[in-house]
């Protein structure tokens, strides 16, 4: 699914973000990746859906080298992958339905096909009834379920998540969770980057652990610890 | 691309001109008054063009025989001037009418001349290529008989060099002029993209194509070329015609004649359009380039 090989990442300024990581990530796992800020875990989501390309070494999504890949084939590579921010990035002049419908507009889908797959993934993340408020109107928890709607209306493969509920307080972080789970439960790969202790150590899943662009730490049902 | 897509990307087009109004206004005007000057410029540099060139087609070598000359050897001169290679057509014309012609330009005090007249036969020379006017005048001027050869050189060639200076500076103001307002159209656009850029942040993370990022901005710059095409073309047309028929009448029979207003204003307006889209367009293309770097 998705399988990194020696991959070594150096930005412009000279920070080493990736120094030859190796990982596999299999078919319907769920990964959180945890570590200190600045440790690489920024870049070791981003570089999944190629918002950055590794100076050396392979990533491979789907059968896709990322290494190689075309600037013209991204985009069908992202259409596979679904993104969660910490700061949802949704679009404050379009109501909710039109937040999670853009996704399925800009890749040129049917309309009926939309609206279908709008209603059912607003059902999914319990926010049918609020389709028409716009994201100044709601919770920053109703507002991260939009943006994990928008992620998964495509049904990608892959959600990569980058800290969705550092925002959120922890009531409401369970609330997002409990949502990912059953993203998970279909078959969807999850890759999530975490600081949040409490839920990596209550909903056990493997744990990736990122200091100093190396992976220190891999292990199935691992606990959240700082090391 | 699906129709319905491409009445999204003029959609989008339409409300990213009305939100930056103020920018929109500033470059539909840099892009017009641009293409005024441009237009008024080429309206000039046509009918320039058409001086010169009637001016070129009116070039004749004036031959004048030796006044000694008999009517016989003029025979003969005649005919070996008009089976000189490059040589359109011949126009003979006697001694006596060329005196005529001095009277009527310069007087009467010319008629005493009448007596015994001066002046010998003229030979009116058309080369069929005007460029050849010079070595045909130098070749007749080895022929016998032959008291005088001209073709006014001098005042052809240096109008010659007036008229392709003035078209190189006028051409080197319109790029300028070009790129002034292919910068303003790329700034515009630039501020449209700064006020969308979560939206083109989303649109290319699901997925979206490079064309689809990009087409909306593309029509946007083309509207804007459209638009400030609308004046110049409004402006020139009307200030040509009115001209045309101001002068017309006035230049009947003059060397120097306007270019008729169809179907040259008809060719300049689809230019000045196709300048304003262009500009427009290749404004956008710049700016889009450089920030979505799609």
């Amino acid at each position: 699914m998705i399988v990194m090989k020696n991959v070594y990442k150096k930005y412009p300024n000279g920070v080493v973000a990736a120094n030859g990581i190796n990982i596999e990530i299999g078919r319907g796992e769920f990964v959180y990746v945890v570590g200190p800020s600045g440790a690489g875990k920024s870049t070791f989501i981003k570089m999944m859906y190629r918002e950055e390309r590794p100076t050396s070494g392979d990533i491979i999504i789907n059968g896709t080298n990322l290494a190689t890949l075309r600037n013209k084939r991204v985009p069908q590579l992202r259409r596979q992958i679904g993104v969660v921010f910490q700061d949802f990035k949704l679009l404050p002049k379009l109501t909710v339905y039109e937040n999670v419908a853009f996704a399925l507009e800009v890749i040129e889908a049917p309309p009926a096909e939309i609206r279908k797959k709008v209603n059912d993934v607003l059902a999914l993340v319990g926010l049918t009834q609020k389709a028409r408020m716009f994201p100044n109107e709601l919770s920053g928890g109703e507002e991260q379920r939009v943006s994990i709607a928008r992620s998964i209306v495509n049904v990608p493969k892959v959600v990569i998540a980058d800290e969705p509920t550092g925002n959120l307080d922890p009531e409401t972080s369970w609330e997002i969770m409990r949502i990912f789970e059953q993203i998970n439960a279909r078959g969807t790969t999850i890759v999530m980057a975490t600081h949040n202790r409490e839920i990596v150590n209550t909903i056990k899943h493997r744990v990736i652990a990122i200091e100093g662009g190396l992976i220190t730490r891999d292990e199935y049902g691992g606990e959240y610890y700082e090391g | 691309m699906k129709a319905r897509t491409l009445g999204r990307h003029v959609r989008e087009s339409f409300k990213s001109i009305r939100r930056n109004s103020w920018m929109t206004f500033a470059s539909v005007s840099a892009v017009t008054v641009t293409l005024l000057l441009v237009g008024v410029f080429i309206v000039i540099m046509m009918n320039l063009n058409q001086l010169a060139q009637s001016i070129e087609n009116d070039v004749e070598i004036k031959v004048v025989a030796d006044p000694a000359a008999d009517e016989t050897t003029i025979k003969e001169l005649v005919e070996k001037v008009r089976s000189t290679d490059g040589v359109l057509e011949v126009v003979y014309s006697s001694r006596d009418a060329e005196l005529d012609k001095m009277i009527k330009s310069f007087g009467d005090e010319l008629s005493l001349y009448k007596q015994s007249n001066p002046l010998g036969d003229a030979l009116y020379v058309k080369a069929k290529d005007p460029q050849q006017t010079a070595t045909i005048a130098k070749k007749i001027d080895t022929y016998d008989y032959t008291y005088d050869v001209v073709y006014g050189e001098e005042k052809v060639e240096k109008l010659f060099g007036i008229l392709n200076m003035s078209r190189n500076v006028g051409l080197v103001l319109i790029v300028a002029l070009l790129f002034t307002a292919m910068f303003l159209i790329s700034n515009t656009i630039r501020i449209t993209i700064v006020a969308r850029r979560t939206e083109i942040e989303i649109m290319k993370l699901v997925g979206a194509t490079n064309n689809f990022v990009r087409i909306p901005f593309l029509l946007e710059g083309m509207w804007l070329g459209i638009l400030g095409a609308i004046a110049p073309m409004l402006i020139i047309s009307i200030s040509y015609y009115k001209l045309f028929e101001l002068l017309e009448p006035k230049l009947q029979g003059e060397l120097f004649q306007l270019l008729n207003t169809t179907p040259f204003i008809i060719q300049l307006n689809g230019l000045i359009l196709f300048m304003g889209i262009f500009i427009g367009v290749w404004g956008s293309f710049m700016s889009v380039r450089k920030f979505l770097k799609v």
